[in-house]
């Protein structure tokens, strides 16, 4: 059969691979073989334009329990026989393509692969990126995804505890949703997505298997936005009931200790699931698809292979227990049909009743090329790095119009409205939920507690990958630092546009380096993530932005701080700073030069060293109890960080004059972007305490006002009642929504 | 006593409550799973929160159709406490063991926040622990939540003293402003005629702590557990 360029476009591979395949082979592959490779040869799920910068990520710690890649998700030892399990994973296209059902079937596919290692799902965390508000689109495209993700999350009963949201042109025909998931199991029962045994019996299940979805890893996650209008009905269509039980009937038939092996359906549905689990255990696999349950007749074999109907599972079980494993399902009403067996030759044999539909050696699929491409930074690049205050005018408002904008900027103004339509609270773990700089979650039958954040600037990846992957790395420890907790490790998603473009990849390689050098020196591995490319309309490509999700410890759950300002008459203390001196680079990249001055400039600046150390002396302050609250000075600068600490508990703030002292850049004092600096408060018999541990490790910090009262002073500069502070901050979204 | 915590597919608060009663609460409970027929010895049922068969259809009409609801309606019928909380509630009304009905929140969104109850009386076995318009916080869950039934029968069951909990501010002031979720009149919780089945949308099992942030809803089940000393 001569391949056509159409053929090939279809399923994503180049004339070259295809080449490759008929090599390996040694004959031309029929055409679900060649459905296979495509779908297996994706970037989703070959990873052959990443794999090389993915290595470069420090992946183990004494804690790391899993190997990257090995498995479903990342896996870390918390203590007492505990372990969580966590991933972040994109679903960017089905989103952009359809919102409610995209957001939806992506809590609903990250779910299952913390489900695949035998955790019970704890969390949920989401990233989301969109365009500008004042476009109907973009509206529609936002509202659609909240929408999904609450209508899906909160059917299955895993609460939504933290999340990020922000807003730039680059994403407006490409929005990102990216969502995350959190498990908790016992150490001696995380499951392995390996086949196992020769002659094991695999078991499909969960949902019939339909004809959506189709091409999702290869098709989708390859194309722009504009071909994808045309593929609405290729979109998977996500059933939040069938997950729940899918949940519960799964982690029975895993207590009944006869299951070897367990594996969700994602992207390349059950090609992926089967093939990868064949070569997780070094084994082969025989499949008979005329035995998978079907949602509608007269569907091919091509078909049953590529699709991603949502909601199945693959298990693996040795023959002797499958009615054990089979009673659990029947109990929950889920179907169960045995599909095929572990075979010994690592060979992949699928058939169709009589008919043979594919006959393809594992390894030869598994093993996807890998290409090293060139970057190059665009000459746009350069000129976007220089910024010199001389060019920068004070914005002509003044201070408190200054802050009252920036606080309403829907990138900085609260998202209550948001995350109110996320249950956070159900399963009963949630000490703090959304809108503080980390969720914490207690352990129950343990004095544990887990903090987990979400978070990427990708404006400061924009001007410099390298620093602005640190930046991420470090605002994420950050965050986790600032409720008391230990960073222990992280999940990654990495959103790019073409990376066979010079400029793209020279992002992607860049931020992946800056990000892995970050972690290394804060010593904390990723354990797990996922790639999406591509990700451009029109040519534009969105903003490089690599999220990260973090995990933290707390030994006690008591030991923890909120962000908010817990009462009045306490000492504010900014921790990473002693002067207020501007510098160029507080503005690079910052809120205020966007929304301004409309402009995205200059070079951000990070000392890992300092990070280190602001972060060490917040998180053993707090163990001190020395701190009673602390929030990460982010978009916004100190100004904004002030207020956030402010408005959710009504406590004033009142600003020494060290704040207007230093003069006439208060743009940068302000409002600037600087890193490595956390917001705290304690009392004032302990500020000589803080003060010596400060200096003992080094680390600069700076009283800079106190708590109280019902006014938010900003020394000489803004004097605001903070019921007008907080009405701009929590009315900002919604003002943004309607107008 | 013994708790017995109903499980329909697709119910998720079964062990937040199993937790309350029994590890918080130190009382026993057992699961029933929704094909059961019998509900003996169980001193109180707990119908958890959830979505029941997903809710498709309307929340809470598939699973009253569920084995399980003839014994429920039995045990009721004899006296057994039931509570009901927000699908439980919902089940509850399509059951027709309460009156009325929960549609689709006023303003079309799924709502998760802390409120504020006002125990309307306190000689019931589910309040004798509250204060009479004592305010509690506990937090509500849902996207239909919205208390409705004619007139008549709003006014039937004040005169009755059949609405046990409203929608107040942090004082116990009713307001408009205090209401998630565009109920009539405020209503969060009813109980039925005889006063053994308690129906309402807020979680009283995620207010069992003070780390949570309040554990005014234990006050609710130590009201029943002490109805049984």
């Amino acid at each position: 059969m001569p391949v056509t360029k159409e053929i090939l476009d279809e399923i994503a591979l180049s004339q070259a691979e295809y080449g490759m395949i008929v090599d390996r082979l040694d004959r031309e592959p029929n055409p679900v073989e060649l459905g296979m490779f495509g779908a297996l040869w994706s970037e989703h799920c070959g990873y052959k334009h990443s794999r090389p910068l993915l290595r470069l990520f420090p992946s183990r710690s004494p804690r790391v329990l899993s190997q990257s890649g090995a498995e479903n998700a990342g896996a870390v030892d918390i203590g007492d026989g505990l372990a969580v399990v966590f991933k972040v994973e994109s679903h960017n296209h089905p989103s952009a393509v359809e919102p409610l059902q995209g957001a939806a079937t992506g809590v609903g596919g990250i779910v299952r692969d913390i489900l695949a290692m035998g955790a019970r799902p704890i969390a949920l965390l989401n990233s989301l990126r969109f365009g500008p508000l004042d476009s109907a689109q973009n509206r529609h495209l936002f509202r659609g995804v909240v929408e999904g993700i609450s209508w899906y999350g909160n059917c299955i009963g895993v609460p939504d505890v933290a999340g990020e949201i922000y807003f730039d042109d680059s994403y407006s025909q490409n929005p990102l949703v990216n969502a995350m998931c959190v498990g908790v199991v016992s150490t001696d029962k995380l499951a392995s997505a390996a086949a196992g045994q020769s002659g094991s019996v695999l078991l499909l299940v969960g949902a019939d298997t339909g004809r959506d979805g189709i091409h999702g890893a290869s098709g989708l996650a390859s194309r722009t936005f504009e071909e994808e209008q045309e593929l609405r009905p290729t979109v998977q269509v996500g059933n939040p009931f069938l997950e729940k039980v899918l949940i519960e009937s799964c982690l029975e038939a895993l207590e009944t200790g006869c299951v070897t092996g367990i594996q969700d359906l994602g992207a390349a549905g059950l090609t992926s699931a089967a093939i990868e689990s064949a070569y997780r255990g070094g084994r082969g696999i025989i499949l008979d698809l005329s035995r998978v349950h079907r949602r509608e007749p007269g569907m091919t074999g091509y078909e049953v292979m590529l699709s991603e109907s949502q909601e199945r599972m693959l298990l693996v079980t040795p023959p002797e227990n499958v009615e054990t494993v089979r009673k659990v399902f029947q109990k929950w009403d889920v179907p169960c049909n045995e599909i095929g067996q572990v075979i010994r030759q690592p060979q992949a044999h699928i058939v169709d009743g009589e008919e043979s539909v594919a006959q393809l050696p594992i390894e030869q699929l598994t093993e996807a090329p890998r290409y090293r491409l060139k970057g190059a930074p665009s000459s746009e690049q350069l000129e976007r790095q220089q910024l010199s205050l001389g060019d920068v005018p004070l914005p002509s408002q003044g201070v408190p119009d200054t802050l009252l904008q920036l606080l309403a900027s829907p990138n900085i103004a609260s998202k209550r409205s948001v995350y109110q339509q996320y249950d956070h609270q159900v399963q009963t773990n949630t000490v703090v939920g959304p809108g503080s700089d980390a969720a914490v979650l207690r352990i129950k039958g343990s004095n544990k507690a887990i903090a987990l954040s979400i978070d990427c600037n990708s404006r400061y990846c924009f001007l410099d990958p390298y620093r602005g992957g640190q930046i991420v790395v470090a605002e994420v420890c950050r965050n986790l630092s600032s409720t008391g907790a230990e960073p222990l490790a992280l999940t990654d998603c990495l959103n790019f546009g073409n990376p066979e473009r010079p400029e793209i990849y020279y992002q992607l390689e860049w931020c992946v380096r800056g990000m892995a050098h970050a972690c290394r020196f804060l010593g904390v591995p990723v354990v797990s993530g996922n790639v999406s490319l591509y990700n451009e309309s029109q040519g534009q490509a969105i903003y490089p932005t690599p999220i990260v999700g973090g995990l933290g410890l707390l030994e006690d759950v008591n030991a923890r701080v909120p962000s908010a300002f817990p009462e009045e008459g306490l000492a504010v203390y900014l921790l990473g700073q002693s002067s207020l001196r501007p510098r160029a680079s507080d503005l690079a990249g910052s809120e205020i030069l966007q929304v301004t001055h409309q402009r995205v400039a200059g070079r951000p600046s990070i000392s890992l060293p300092l990070e280190q150390r602001v972060q060490a002396l917040c998180r053993q302050a707090i163990a001190q109890e020395l701190i009673l609250s602390a929030h990460d000075c982010s978009e916004g600068g100190l100004a904004v960080a002030l207020a956030e600490c402010a408005i959710p508990t009504g406590v004033g703030f009142l600003g020494t004059t060290v704040l207007s002292r230093l003069a006439r850049r208060w743009d940068c004092v302000l409002f600037g972007e600087r890193q490595s600096r956390i917001a705290v408060t304690l009392r004032w018999e302990d500020a000589a305490k803080l003060g010596f541990i400060a200096a003992e490790m080094d680390v600069p910090v700076l009283e800079v006002g106190h708590t109280g009262g019902n006014r938010f002073r900003l020394g000489r500069y803004a004097d605001l009642l903070l019921s007008e502070v907080a009405d701009a901050w929590e009315g900002g979204l919604d003002r943004a929504l309607v107008s | 006593m013994r708790f017995g915590i109903l499980v329909f597919p697709g119910t998720w608060s079964d062990a937040d409550c199993y937790y309350q009663v029994k590890d918080v609460l130190g009382q026993d409970a057992d699961y029933v799973w929704h094909r059961e027929e019998s509900l003996d010895g169980f001193d109180c049922v707990i119908l958890p929160g959830g979505f029941s068969y997903g809710d498709y259809l309307r929340a809470g009409a598939i699973a009253r159709f569920s084995p399980v609801m003839n014994a429920l309606s039995d045990f009721a019928s004899a006296g057994g406490l039931v509570v009901g909380i927000c699908n439980g509630f919902q089940v509850l009304c399509e059951a027709g063991l309460l009156p009325g009905v929960l549609m689709r929140n006023a303003h079309l969104e799924y709502r998760c926040q802390w409120t504020n109850l006002r125990a309307e009386r306190t000689d019931t076995p589910f309040t004798t622990r509250c204060g009479l318009l004592q305010s509690l916080r506990i937090p509500v869950s849902h996207g239909e939540g919205n208390y409705y039934a004619d007139a008549d029968t709003l006014d039937r069951l004040e005169r009755n003293g059949q609405v046990l909990f409203r929608y107040c501010d942090d004082a116990g002031r009713i307001a408009e402003t205090c209401n998630p979720n565009g109920s009539a009149r405020n209503i969060a919780g009813i109980i039925n005629e005889r006063g053994n089945v308690l129906g309402m949308m807020p979680h009283p099992e995620r207010s069992c702590e003070p780390l949570l942030g309040s554990d005014d809803g234990n006050l609710i089940f130590l009201s029943v557990i002490d109805s049984f000393r």
